[in-house]
């Protein structure tokens, strides 16, 4: 999978999806409820179903880093899938918001 | 990925938040964005290549600004203020393209090639039988604005920002519905100005309600603050000091104000510390930025104002006249003519570089290939970090072999009691290149006499930054985004002279 900046993906277990805002620095498979994410608009692969071990939600509006990798995406659908590349937990990137100025 | 998913995605997260207009009867999210994806669809359908506006301040300045995105078409406000025959002139480098139009506006638009004239609020009530699926997605590389430059100095440029400049510039500084569901933000820069574009996305990405000013007065805002229950709002420096002016007349407390900010011009000191005395709670932010940046590059935070301000040393103390430090996400330099980086404290050119950097203008040649975009805004950093501007580099005026900064002349100028605005400027001169110019306007009930002034500023800065000659008025030109128009009272004064010489 080409992860894009820019470009979008979902889950084929459940409602999340992400848009990439940072490519990774090697090529990475990205996988949400511990099953590979497709590109968005394609038809999930029919029988997966989502993992135990990886439903402990992605919330909306959040960022979520891969450090190995370097790759951010951003959740633009939130679900009980929890986001991984190659079976490690993408972690939360902690918001740190400007005060507002316009 | 486009600015049409950040208004999505806030009305996936939060359909029923009130996104913008007034507490009675506004659009909720979704409601906007059902309004925003039938626009666009209709200007998808009607070929659109542009969506242009010429319209006021309402809330229909969000509806266009997505239905652009949706239709993927580049939004291109224009300045409905400008005379008949330059509006036209912008309105033709525009072309083509579907021109909304405030019906005020209509006789003076009509006619231009390339251009569809549609009622404002004929645009509000188009429908289209395209749905959502029919849309086709703008690319993160696509233009999403074109914005024309105030051309303080030269004719407006067109400046294009991609929707990668304003959706990396959102998710790096606005947390997504991190607004409690009580603020709004009360937008009274006019639409064409970058920060009305940002004001759009950061508010309701951030889950905050936009409330807009028809036309700006000072009691307009004042009034509209108060019956909306404004928490946020963002002003340009001429309008602050008669918001001021205006709260500390009237009987006008404003309890649901929490925070201000300020940016899009020279702010004088004096002003911020009439604000932080008379508005004691309310957060002070001032905020720098160009239209080529897409919005904010460096901000000074409540904090930073509240240290300095209670601050006896004078490091500290002057941070209330800079615009605080660049973002985290931006690499910004100070460089000498040569392009070579210069340390704290050396005054030089203010360049910057990252993913919300555009620099990229229509039919000039492309942004620098090694991303750095060279501000023309002239300025230093102290010990810190901390940034201060000078002023545009083309106000830079060059007596005998010396650069002087307008910006340092006008700022002891100003601390004067009885000078309430100063201008610096040169005008040509025999003997030194360029003579130092000064017009001042004074407070009402006070004078004050041109060798006093000269004899105030000889005191704190070196003589050859006195101005050679000093000019009273009764007010001073600004473009109506608070920009100092400095090249009209050059060329005023010029005219003066050589009819006089």
């Amino acid at each position: 999978m080409e992860l894009k900046a820019g470009s979008r993906w979902r889950s084929a277990v459940d409602e999340v999806e992400v848009v990439v805002v940072r490519p990774p620095a090697q090529p990475v498979q990205l996988e949400c409820g511990g099953a590979a994410m497709v590109p968005q608009g394609d038809e999930p692969p029919a029988g997966v179903t989502i993992a135990a071990d990886w439903s402990g939600g992605t919330a909306l509006g959040k960022r979520f880093v891969h450090e190995a990798s370097n790759l951010e995406v951003l959740a633009v659908k939130g679900g009980t899938g929890t986001l991984a590349v190659g079976g490690e937990a993408l972690e939360l990137k902690g918001a740190k918001p400007l005060p507002a100025s316009d | 990925m486009s600015i049409a998913m950040l208004l999505e995605m806030a009305a996936d997260g939060a359909p029923d938040r009130a996104a913008v207009g007034s507490l009675s009867g506004g659009l909720t999210m979704s409601e906007l964005l059902a309004r925003a994806t039938e626009a666009g669809a209709w200007l998808r359908e009607r070929g659109a290549e542009r969506l242009i506006a010429v319209d006021v301040n309402s809330e229909a300045i969000p509806i266009y600004l997505f239905a652009a995105a949706f239709a993927g078409i580049p939004y291109v406000p224009l300045n409905y203020r400008l005379a008949d025959d330059r509006l036209r002139a912008i309105l033709a480098r525009s072309a083509p393209g579907i021109a909304v139009v405030h019906e005020s506006a209509v006789d003076r638009v009509a006619g231009t090639e390339g251009i569809e004239v549609v009622l404002a609020s004929d645009f509000a009530q188009v429908t289209s039988g395209a749905t959502t699926e029919d849309a086709i997605p703008a690319d993160a590389d696509d233009i999403a604005v074109l914005l024309f430059t105030s051309g303080t100095t030269g004719e407006p440029k067109a400046a294009v920002l991609r929707h990668r400049h304003l959706t990396s510039y959102i998710f790096d500084t606005v947390e997504f519905l991190g607004s409690d569901a009580d603020e709004a933000a009360l937008v009274s820069v006019p639409p064409y100005h970058i920060a009305a574009i940002s004001a759009v996305l950061s508010s309701l990405f951030g889950g905050r309600r936009l409330v807009y000013v028809p036309q700006f007065s000072p009691k307009n805002w004042v009034e509209l603050a108060r019956q909306e229950a404004i928490t946020h709002a963002m002003v340009v420096p001429t309008m602050l000091d008669r918001i001021l002016d205006e709260l500390e007349s009237g009987e006008n407390a404003l309890p649901a104000l929490r925070h201000l900010s300020y940016g899009g011009g020279r702010m004088p000191m004096a002003v911020v510390e009439r604000a932080m005395t008379l508005l004691p709670q309310v957060n002070l932010v001032n905020a720098y930025g160009l239209t080529e940046t897409a919005s904010t590059i460096a901000v000074l935070t409540p904090d930073d104002h509240r240290e300095a301000f209670a601050s006896d040393d004078p490091t500290v103390r002057a941070r209330l006249g800079s615009v605080g430090r660049p973002l985290p996400t931006i690499e910004l330099t100070i460089c000498d003519p040569e392009g070579t980086p210069v340390g704290p404290g050396e005054k030089g050119e203010i360049c910057v570089r990252g993913e919300q950097v555009s620099g990229e203008y229509v039919g000039r040649e492309q942004a620098p290939s090694d991303g750095w975009f060279h501000t023309n805004d002239g300025g230093w950093l102290d010990a810190a970090g901390y940034l201060f501007i000078d002023g545009r580099l083309d106000d830079v005026i060059v007596r005998g072999a010396e650069n002087l900064s307008p910006g340092e002349i006008e700022d002891v100028l100003l601390t004067h009691p009885a000078v309430r605005e100063a201008a610096v400027f040169g005008v040509a001169d025999r003997e030194w290149g360029e003579a130092v110019a000064a017009a001042v306007v004074l407070d009402e009930d006070e004078t004050a006499t041109e060798d006093e002034l000269k004899a105030w500023v000889r005191e704190q800065l070196r003589s050859s930054r006195t101005p050679d000659q000093i000019t009273f008025c009764t007010e001073l030109p600004y473009s109506e985004t608070g920009k100092l128009l400095r090249r009209v009272l050059k060329s005023e004064l010029e005219a003066k002279l050589s009819h006089s010489a």
